[in-house]
This record gives C-alpha cells, sequence and structure tokens, in this order.
C-alpha cells in the first residue's frame, strides 16, 4: 500500500478518535441506529446530530463525491481506508439514504449541473430524504412494464398513476420515479426518470405491513399531481430506463454486499450467541454452518475482488448480478440456520432472531430476484442463446 | 492485501501460459498421455523449466524465477484449464516452499526441473499428517524408516521424496514427526504401482528399514509439521488454483455446447432451467476465485491469514469442481458419459483433487474453527 494512503490512514483515525461522540462508538449496527435524515428526521441523540454534522464537515457522508456538493472526494481506496477505520473504532455511518445510495449516483451521471446544485447538497447533508419509485402492480420484475403517466401539460406533468414496494415513501421527503412519458413508444423508450416533491398535493402513502411485522414499504398514489418541467426529469426525456439500468447495477451490489474482506460481517457464532449444548453437537447444524462460513468469506473476498476489478478500471457490468444472486442467497442461508440453532426462542418475536429471518426473504426479491439475476447473467454475461 | 485482480505482470504470465498451453498441451495432449500410457509428457515439462516454472518459487539466486505463490496461482488456473498434466505442484510448488523455507541446497536442481520431488505423506485414505504412523527409529546418529504411503503423487517419476515419518510419539500426535528429504531409490524403499482415476502418477510405496541420515531431516526432529506446513499450505492453494481452472476449462466447454446442441427445434441453452444452472456455475466459480486469488496474495504477503486462505481457497474449489463436472457432464447428456469426450477426464481430476491435501470436510473445518464455530 502507498505512502499517500498509509498516512490517510493515520489522519482519517485521528479524526475519527477525535469526532466520534463517546455514546456512538460501538453501537449495534441494526435499524433503529440508522441516521435517514430528512426534513422531519428526529435525531435518536444529540450523539447523532453531532456526528452527522462533523462528518458532512469533512465530506464523509458521501466519501467518493465532489467537494463542491459537500461530498468528500476521495479515490475508492481512500474510501475503503475511511471504512476499514470507521469499523476499527467502532463508529456507525453517519448517514444513510437512498439519495447516496441511488440518486446521487444518477444525477452525477446523468445530472444537469442545475440539478446537481440543487439536489447533492442536500444529499450530503442529510436535509432531503428520498425514496424509490420503481415497482406498480403490474410491473415487479416487468418493470419497463410501467404505467404510472406523466402527461405533458404545457409548463407542467400531470403525473397518475400507483407505485408499489416505495421504501419508507411515508418517511420521504422525495421520490425520484419511473414514470410513462410517451405511451406509443416501445415500453422501454417511453419511460422517464422523475423526481417529486411528496408534499406535492394528490401524493399520498399508504404503509405495506410486512410478514416480519415490519412496515418499511409502502403504496404510493399519484391523483392528479402537478409536477413542474424545470428539472424535473434526469437525463433525456423516455430515456429513463438508462438511468434505471445504471442504478440497478449500483442496488445490487448494495444488497449483495454490506462490505467486503476477510472478516465482513459478524460470524455466524456471533450471530448465533450462546447455543444449546445439542445445537453444537447436531452434525446436520455443524455442517451447514460450516459451508456457511466457507461459502460467506469466499463472497466477501469476491466482493473486495469487484471492487478491486471496478478500481482497475476493469468493467464489473452485468457481472454485478451475481453479487447481488449470490450474497442474497447467502443472508437467507444464514438467516434459516441462526433460527434453527436458536430453536424455541427464536420463536419469541422478543427474541429479535425471527424478524431479520423474515426480512432476508426479501433479499431475493427486490432489486430485481434472483431468477431475474440468473436470466441477466445467461443472457448478457454467458450469451446464451435466446432460440 | 494487495489487489485481488491480476497485476500487469499476473495478466502477461497469464497469456503467456495459456497461449503456450492451447499451444502445446490442450486436452488431446493430455489424451495422448492417457492413451500412451505416461503420466505427463518429459518434453512438455522440460519446456516449462526453460520458461522459468519449475523455478516459480524458487530465489533467483538459486537459478529460479522466483515469481511467488500468486503467479504460481495462475499458472495452474491455466493448467486446470487444459488438464495439464506435469509434477508442478508437488515439486515446483509443495517440495520447494518446504525446501526454501529450510534452506536446504537441492534448490537449484528443483529450478532447472531435473530433479522431481514426490510427498509421501498420506497412509490411510484420509489426508490427514498427523495421523502418521509409519516409524523412522533412532538408529546411531541416523534413522531407519519402515511403513507406508499411500497414494503419492508423482511417485514413479519422482527422483526424490519428502517422507514424514514418526520419530516419537503415537499415530495421532502432531509432535513427534520428523520430515526427511531422501533419494527416491534407496535400498529398501518398494514402489507398488496404482492405476488412478485421472491417469496421473500415484504411487504406493513401502520402507523397509530404509536409511535416513542427520543431513537428511528437513527442519527439526519430532518437528516435522511444522517443517511441511509452508508446503502444504503452498501445495493446497496451488491444487485450489488447478482446481478452478479446470472448473472453468468444463464450464467454457459445456457453454459450447449448449450454445451449438440443438433439441425440439431450439439450442438447449435457450432453455431457462439450464441457463439458471449455467448461471449459478458462473457465480460459484466466481466465487471460487476470488479466494484462489486472496489465497496467493496471502501465501506471497507471510501473511498471518495464509494457513486459514489456503483451507478456503482448497474447500471452495473442491466443491465447485464438483458441480462443474457434474453439470458438465449431465449437460452433454449421453455424448458426456463417453471416453471419446473429454468431460470424463475432468470429472476424474476433479475426484482426485478433491481429496489429494485434504478434502472439503478438512478444510471447511479449518475455516469454521476460525470463525469460532
Amino acid at each position: 500500500m502507498s505512502d499517500n494512503l498509509e498516512s490517510f490512514r493515520a489522519e482519517i483515525a485521528e479524526w475519527i478518535a477525535a469526532n466520534l461522540p463517546a455514546d456512538l462508538k460501538g453501537i449495534p449496527h441494526d435499524e433503529d441506529a440508522i441516521c435517514w435524515g430528512g426534513r422531519n428526521w428526529v435525531f435518536k441523540s444529540d450523539a447523532q446530530r453531532d456526528w452527522l454534522e462533523r462528518c458532512h464537515g469533512r465530506g464523509l457522508t458521501c466519501p467518493r463525491w465532489p467537494t463542491e456538493y459537500g461530498g468528500g472526494g476521495l479515490s475508492r481506496a481512500q474510501e475503503k481506508v475511511l471504512r476499514d477505520e470507521m469499523v476499527k473504532a467502532g463508529a456507525p455511518s453517519p448517514l444513510e439514504s437512498f439519495g447516496i445510495w441511488m440518486l446521487g449516483p444518477a444525477l452525477l451521471h446523468f445530472g444537469t449541473d442545475e440539478q446537481k446544485a440543487t439536489h447533492l447538497p442536500d444529499i450530503t447533508a442529510g436535509k432531503i430524504r428520498w425514496c424509490q419509485g420503481y415497482s406498480e402492480p403490474g410491473a415487479g420484475s416487468d418493470l419497463a412494464n410501467v404505467q404510472t403517466r406523466a402527461e405533458d401539460k404545457g409548463d407542467h406533468w400531470l403525473v397518475n398513476g400507483q407505485k408499489i414496494w416505495t421504501s419508507y415513501a411515508d418517511k420521504a421527503d422525495k421520490i425520484f420515479a419511473l414514470v410513462r412519458t410517451d405511451r406509443d413508444a416501445p415500453k422501454h423508450l417511453g419511460i422517464s426518470f422523475m423526481l417529486i416533491d411528496m408534499n406535492t398535493p394528490g401524493v399520498t402513502t399508504k404503509p405495506i405491513q410486512l410478514i416480519s411485522g415490519a412496515s418499511p414499504f409502502c403504496e404510493t398514489f399519484f391523483d392528479d399531481v402537478v409536477v413542474p418541467k424545470e428539472g424535473a426529469i434526469v437525463g433525456t426525456q423516455n430515456r429513463g430506463w438508462d438511468v434505471a439500468k445504471y442504478l440497478l447495477t449500483h442496488e445490487r451490489e448494495m444488497i449483495g454486499g454490506g462490505g467486503g474482506g476477510l472478516t465482513a460481517g459478524s460470524s455466524l457464532a456471533e450471530m448465533i450467541g450462546t447455543r444449546d449444548a445439542l445445537v453444537s453437537e447436531d452434525p446436520i447444524f455443524r455442517a451447514e454452518a460450516m459451508q456457511l462460513e466457507v461459502d460467506a468469506m469466499a463472497f466477501g473476498l469476491t466482493m473486495e475482488r469487484y471492487k478491486d476489478m471496478a478500481e482497475s478500471g476493469q468493467g464489473v457490468g452485468d457481472a454485478s448480478a451475481m453479487l447481488k444472486y449470490y450474497g442474497t442467497e447467502l443472508n437467507k442461508r444464514r438467516h434459516e440456520i441462526i433460527m434453527s440453532a436458536r430453536g424455541l426462542d427464536a420463536l419469541d418475536w422478543d427474541d429479535g432472531a425471527a424478524a431479520p429471518w423474515l426480512r432476508t426473504k426479501a433479499n431475493s426479491i427486490e432489486g430485481g430476484t434472483s431468477e431475474v439475476m440468473l436470466d441477466i447473467i445467461s443472457k448478457r454475461v454467458l450469451e446464451l442463446p435466446s432460440k | 492485501m494487495e489487489k485481488l485482480v491480476d497485476t500487469e505482470d499476473e495478466a502477461m504470465l497469464r497469456d503467456a501460459a495459456r497461449g503456450f498451453l492451447d499451444n502445446f498441451s490442450p486436452v488431446s495432449a493430455f489424451r495422448k498421455n492417457r492413451d500412451e500410457g505416461r503420466a505427463f509428457d518429459p518434453a512438455l515439462w522440460s519446456e516449462m523449466g526453460q520458461m522459468g516454472w519449475a523455478g516459480v518459487l524458487v530465489g533467483e539466486g538459486d537459478g529460479g524465477s522466483d515469481m511467488g505463490h500468486r503467479a504460481a496461482g495462475i499458472l495452474c488456473e491455466e493448467m486446470g484449464r487444459t488438464l495439464t498434466a506435469s509434477p508442478f505442484i508437488s515439486s515446483a510448488v509443495i517440495a520447494a516452499t518446504t525446501l526454501r523455507a529450510a534452506g536446504s541446497d537441492h534448490l537449484s536442481s528443483i529450478a532447472t526441473g531435473e530433479t522431481l520431488y514426490a510427498l509421501a505423506v498420506d497412509e490411510g485414505s484420509k489426508f490427514a499428517p498427523s495421523r502418521t504412523a509409519m516409524e523412522a527409529r533412532a538408529d546411531g546418529n541416523a534413522f531407519r524408516l519402515t511403513g507406508a504411503k499411500a497414494f503419492v503423487a508423482e511417485g514413479s517419476t519422482a527422483n526424490r521424496l519428502l517422507v514424514l515419518a514418526r520419530t516419537s510419539g503415537s499415530a495421532g500426535d502432531e509432535q513427534g514427526l520428523t520430515l526427511f528429504d531422501i533419494d527416491a531409490s534407496r535400498a529398501g524403499i518398494k514402489q507398488d504401482s496404482v492405476e488412478t482415476i485421472d491417469y496421473r502418477d500415484f504411487i504406493n510405496l513401502s520402507f523397509d528399514n530404509v536409511e535416513a541420515t542427520g543431513d537428511d531431516v528437513v527442519g527439526d526432529v519430532d518437528n516435522g509439521l511444522a517443517a511441511l506446513a509452508p508446503g502444504l499450505r503452498a501445495g493446497q492453494a496451488a491444487l485450489a488454483a488447478e482446481l478452478g481452472g479446470l472448473s472453468a476449462g468444463i464450464a467454457a466447454i459445456t457453454l459450447g455446447y449448449l450454445k451449438e446442441r440443438k433439441q425440439f427445434g431450439r439450442h438447449i441453452g435457450s432453455f431457462q432451467v439450464l441457463q439458471h444452472r449455467a448461471a449459478h456455475l458462473f457465480a460459484e466459480i466466481e466465487v471460487t476465485t476470488s479466494a484462489i486469488a486472496a489465497a496467493g496474495r496471502a501465501l506471497d504477503e507471510g501473511s498471518e491469514n495464509a494457513a486459514l486462505l489456503s483451507s478456503l481457497a482448497k474447500a471452495r474449489a473442491t466443491q465447485t469442481a464438483k458441480l462443474a463436472v457434474m453439470e458438465g457432464v449431465q449437460m452433454h447428456g449421453g455424448i458426456g458419459m463417453t471416453d471419446e469426450y473429454d468431460a470424463g477426464f475432468f470429472m476424474k481430476r476433479a475426484r482426485v483433487g478433491a481429496e489429494w491435501l485434504g478434502d472439503y470436510g478438512h478444510h471447511a473445518a479449518i475455516v469454521a474453527a476460525h470463525r469460532g464455530l
């Protein structure tokens, strides 16, 4: 590793030590501890607010984004060092959001200077919370079949339709949505990627209760929603599918991932906690757990290798579908083993194992099902014939 | 850790190796060796020596090319693709690494490829060095080796042997083993040929009061496992790389078949059930490839994780190769079952590779122990 990276490591470690509020050190990485930001965000503690502000001041909420938008301007290698040091220091992520994961990368790639200047600083500062409006009741795996319409009314678009599985739509300030702007074009060529304020009259949301008991997803309805044209569409009108495809790749890497490297994530033994002797002696448990750890460790290295490939300028492209497929299937296996190892204890909601177990079942559905990932690999990577 | 993608030098080495092997050692060359009853082609091995492959892990001072473990892994991946048979892993990897760690003076003849080493460890049906029972009885300043070794790779062609034998304690003890480096022609060594399923050179050896001197000891007396450890790790990583390459090789052949074979008036590769299985296999191969690269890096960097990652790579590669050859034969249908077609060669070598130097369970247990299971 170069001297530059090593001095950066020292510098960032020192900064974290000086700025991480003591109350946040070693805080568990569960859903409740996440800082999402947004207009209506209520900080869980002063420490959470301080940490966000300090990290934002240093450009660390979006480490690789340009500094002019509140990013850190770091290289991939530096970002990795930053993440390593954050983990080492027991520091939580200062801010998470769909703005960081998805809209930001889309704007950086497809947005106009005005769009970037309008939206990116609010994302890096945690001022605006975005949600993603892709799926519809009739457009799941067949996403290009979206029917939500945006009619051209001169100075504005008039949007009507319904989205589903909109994560945290009820808490979000704005939505980036795929809407049909040309009903006569072939289905992939009539879609635009549109930015809509959730406060606009006619936008309503309704949470969907899931099998895990949580309601992270909503139905989102658009009834005669007026969207001023200025800056509403990201990329070219009717070519929103290109933006969506670009972002799906990002999403896949994110869902499949959860970090890389040899010791990424908690070990299965840690996640199970105290276990009955009968479990430890169970040969089936042992075999499944051992296989899981072998595959999980190799997958962690694969995340790292794919990052290295991207960094070296070798395209990863459609092969990222493999990360999404493998990572999510692995996660489902992991939680099946945990549930089995915890036995009757895990059947009590209060035990805390059941909700994550159920949640993982969505991993291989959201962002493209495992079956769609296998289709992508077979058609685009392996180039298998269609007839 | 150094990046898990090939460096420029490594990419050049891979290209050169692939070009060479496609020309001089395609799978048809393996078939020819098989048909002519030889485990490998000495002329090819001699070429490999000249290209610096035999000395890949030998220092430049001893005439080696000293390219390192990741480079050895790349060569193994490429050799695995075409089922190239050679004493590379036994001699250029296991023996070279073991003897280099011990400061032996036999390294230069390994680097030229003139001296061929075989590793004589296994005695039972499973890899378990600590269960070595072969006796090395102290006899004045020397030792007398008596016992049997099973399934010694390159055992009939090697002119030197690394032999693990017991100088104290009893079978199962980690301590009390000593590693010897002796001439294969020493009096009292008897060869008993084995016709292995992969048509490679494996042999059973019996030792009857074979003399070994103090000079023949590698490392310290009673501490043979420690002396052998670097070589075993390197060998496991290299074999994992060979199995990774083998998996990619049979997968490529199978993909070609899916794109060409027609049934029901369409290419069988257009059937989603086969597409998804091919895509799953791709995913498994990708994940295994990462473990193989990481093992090579860790060995080169002298990382404390080198043993763990070698075991991880061997565990993954064993399972992936099994899947690849099974899918390979199944997707080919009847033709895959014929001797005339190459798929069976891949299947048989994968089975041998699965057992040699520790099976899936052996290596998975090492990984799991590291993760507190």
